[in-house]
């Protein structure tokens, strides 16, 4: 299942923005809120949220660029993560990383030229008894082999 | 009569399958005509059995797994004729695995239905909040000290003493946050808990609340876990409904409530300081310390800032009494640890003990050795922060000061296992390699020192200039240890040294090579 993401829209992105702004600390909240509906930050939000919360633009851009997760461009239409932690480093996620680069040809934190896929490293889904561990669009995956890992990615370049 | 049967939903349960076997069995029960009840728990931690499933019968629960979509139409067939099957595993509480655990904390884990007030209630739930509504703050002082018990996110400080701080402390306002940052790999108990027995972590931060005179707490938690933060906000909403949150909690004249906050993929904020700034909404920089988030923590307020297993542990030290939580354990480490079994490994999982199990009975015996059926080489413990030890140190006690005496860490409770083909020049390696993608940036022994490192492993990789190289990651590491502002620098040292120390053999290019040259 791929995930449907609106537009950008400043009337939206505003309205999403006045959510959330009262509530104490809300940045990382409302970032998180635009990411959802639209796939990504979009620039263009980042002074809106500076000034709906009092803050300098700087500040925004700040919290935004610290955090792996929030993005300044959509994802290709699926996400697939490979978990590259220690607990699936020993049960064998080296080789299914390098596997998955090469069947995608593209390096972990990169979207294939057809904006088909976007294979991401992830520190840890906590699914460390059933290692290595992948997730496909918020589909989690426990005891990954070559198999499941290709099977997968045939699934996502569909 | 319907057949009552409960599968997992716990993440690392569904993540092998259990919501198509649970669809299964609903589908082929349909067909077959036979009446059945799914009640879907979190895991029992037997990982390597998942999906499990398990039928309620007069004699107690009987278990089978790992089941497969493919077994469920042969599995309901036995369930409703009572007839044998090949993945029967008995009755779950007797399997060793389970029965040689101390399950105080994960009592109800795998058991309960995790969404239901009433279940968590039959089975126990909120008898801590009960006892301790009617103590008051200084006794449940008394308790929580006595019971000894220290902080499970791995620093190991006297919860006792951090509450009894905040308690005293004046302010309009104070907080309870719970630190559910589980970032280390080979952790996953706070993933467990918040999806199987979620209400625990409530009551557990309402005493909390209640002692130190906080009115509000904030779970904050990882984004890579969106099933625990599901089940964490439907298990708030039920408590509220039940007046378990909101104002006169649990019929008192308390108030307190809620609030899940969600990270954002950096693994820093799992630092207590980096983490009340992310909550605060900015970057997650570690703050120096003094002063104390007991005194100025989130929002500048005092501030109980807990690891989520600390307060987890908090409702069966009220309900049974300190003295019977104390009487686990070992030295100054008392009670019981979830200690999680991972990586290479046969038998992964929970497995909550007493403190003092030595780390050979974790890895050789409970865990049953590797999976890929390799002699087992290294054992990391304690995290990405967490020394690697080799065989020799087999004997080690699960105790935070016995680890500490041999270099190492228990940290938040993780055993990652790695097999005979592990290269530890590659796990020093990606030990600095992890401190430079996370380091918070604020003080340069992390920042700059874990690039440095990374540069200088990977030279001896290469082969250049070793015995050199290897001085200077040694006293690299010592900068970055003393230097460093938090634990994330000042412990990835950890894993290099013990990497450099115990696998030495792995770095110095064999001598024979040097021989057969001459």
């Amino acid at each position: 299942m791929t995930a449907v993401f609106e537009p950008w829209n400043e009337t939206r992105g505003a309205e999403i923005i006045g959510e959330h702004a009262n509530q104490e600390g809300a940045t990382l909240v409302i970032l998180h809120a635009l990411q959802e509906a639209f796939g990504y930050v979009p620039e263009a939000a980042i002074p809106m949220v500076a000034q709906a919360l009092n803050l300098s633009r700087a500040e925004v851009h700040g919290v935004f660029t610290f955090y792996h997760d929030f993005r300044h461009k959509p994802a290709g239409r699926h996400v697939l993560k490979l978990c590259r932690a220690e607990a699936c480093q020993a049960a064998g996620g080296d080789a299914l990383a390098a596997h998955a680069e090469a069947k995608l040809g593209v390096l972990l934190g990169n979207t294939t030229p057809d904006d088909r896929v976007t294979l991401e490293p992830i520190y840890c889904l906590g699914l460390c008894a059933t290692a290595p561990s992948a997730m496909l669009d918020g589909r989690l995956i426990g005891r990954l082999d070559q198999k499941r890992l290709d099977a997968l990615v045939a699934e996502a370049q569909r | 009569m319907s057949l009552r049967l409960f599968v997992s939903r716990d993440a690392g349960a569904v993540a092998v399958g259990a919501d198509d076997v649970a669809l299964a069995l609903e589908q082929a029960a349909a067909k077959r005509d036979v009446a059945i009840e799914i009640v879907r728990t979190g895991s029992r931690g037997m990982y390597w059995l998942e999906p499990l499933v398990e039928v309620a019968t007069p004699q107690g629960r009987i278990a089978f797994g790992p089941v497969t979509e493919a077994d469920v139409p042969s599995l309901l067939d036995a369930l409703a004729s009572n007839t044998p099957h090949v993945l029967r595993l008995g009755a779950t509480d007797e399997i060793p695995w389970l029965k040689r655990q101390t399950r105080l904390t994960f009592a109800r884990c795998g058991v309960i239905d995790p969404r239901s007030l009433d279940d968590y209630r039959a089975h126990g739930g909120y008898k801590g909040l009960e006892r301790a509504l009617s103590l008051g703050s200084d006794a449940i002082l008394n308790e929580v000290t006595a019971s000894g018990l220290r902080g499970r996110g791995g620093a190991g400080f006297p919860t006792g003493i951090k509450w009894k701080t905040v308690a005293q402390a004046k302010a309009d306002r104070k907080f309870i946050v719970c630190n559910a940052d589980e970032g280390d790999s080979g952790t996953f108990a706070d993933r467990m808990i918040m999806e199987g027995d979620p209400f625990l972590v409530i009551e557990g931060m309402t005493i909390a609340g209640i002692t130190v005179g906080a009115t509000k707490g904030y779970i904050y938690t990882r984004s890579e876990y969106p099933h625990a933060i599901e089940a964490m906000n439907a298990a708030i909403l039920e408590a509220r409904r039940g007046g378990y949150l909101g104002s006169n909690v649990g019929g008192s004249s308390c108030s307190f409530d809620l609030e899940v906050r969600v990270g954002a993929g950096a693994y820093v904020c799992g630092e207590e300081t980096a983490l009340l700034e992310s909550l605060e909404g900015r970057r997650g920089i570690v703050r120096a310390k003094p002063p104390l988030p007991a005194h100025y923590g989130l929002f500048g307020k005092p501030t109980a800032i807990n690891n989520i297993l600390s307060l987890a542990a908090i409702p069966f030290i009220l309900a049974e009494g300190a003295k019977t939580y104390a009487d686990y354990g070992m030295g100054r480490s008392r009670g019981t640890m979830p200690i999680q079994l991972a990586g290479n490994l046969r038998h992964g999982g929970l497995f909550e003990t007493a403190f003092g199990v030595t780390l050979g009975e974790l890895v050789d015996d409970i865990g049953g050795g590797t999976l890929t059926g390799r002699p087992v080489r290294a054992v990391q413990v304690g995290g990405p922060l967490g020394a690697y030890f080799p065989r020799a140190l087999f004997d080690t006690p699960f105790d935070y000061e016995a680890f500490a005496a041999r270099d190492g860490l228990i940290g938040h409770g993780g055993i990652v296992v790695f097999d005979d083909s592990v290269d530890m020049r590659k796990q020093a390696r990606f030990a600095m390699e992890f401190c430079a993608i996370e380091s918070c940036g604020k003080c340069t022994p992390c920042r700059i020192g874990s690039t440095r490192g990374v540069e200088t492993i990977e030279k001896i990789i290469n082969g250049e200039r070793v015995h050199e190289n290897l001085a200077l990651v040694e006293d690299l590491c010592s900068t970055m240890k003393f230097g460093s502002l938090c634990a994330l620098g000042g412990f990835t040292p950890y894993p290099v040294l013990s990497a450099l120390k115990h696998f030495r053999e792995d770095f110095i290019p064999a001598p024979t090579t040097l021989q057969a040259a001459e």
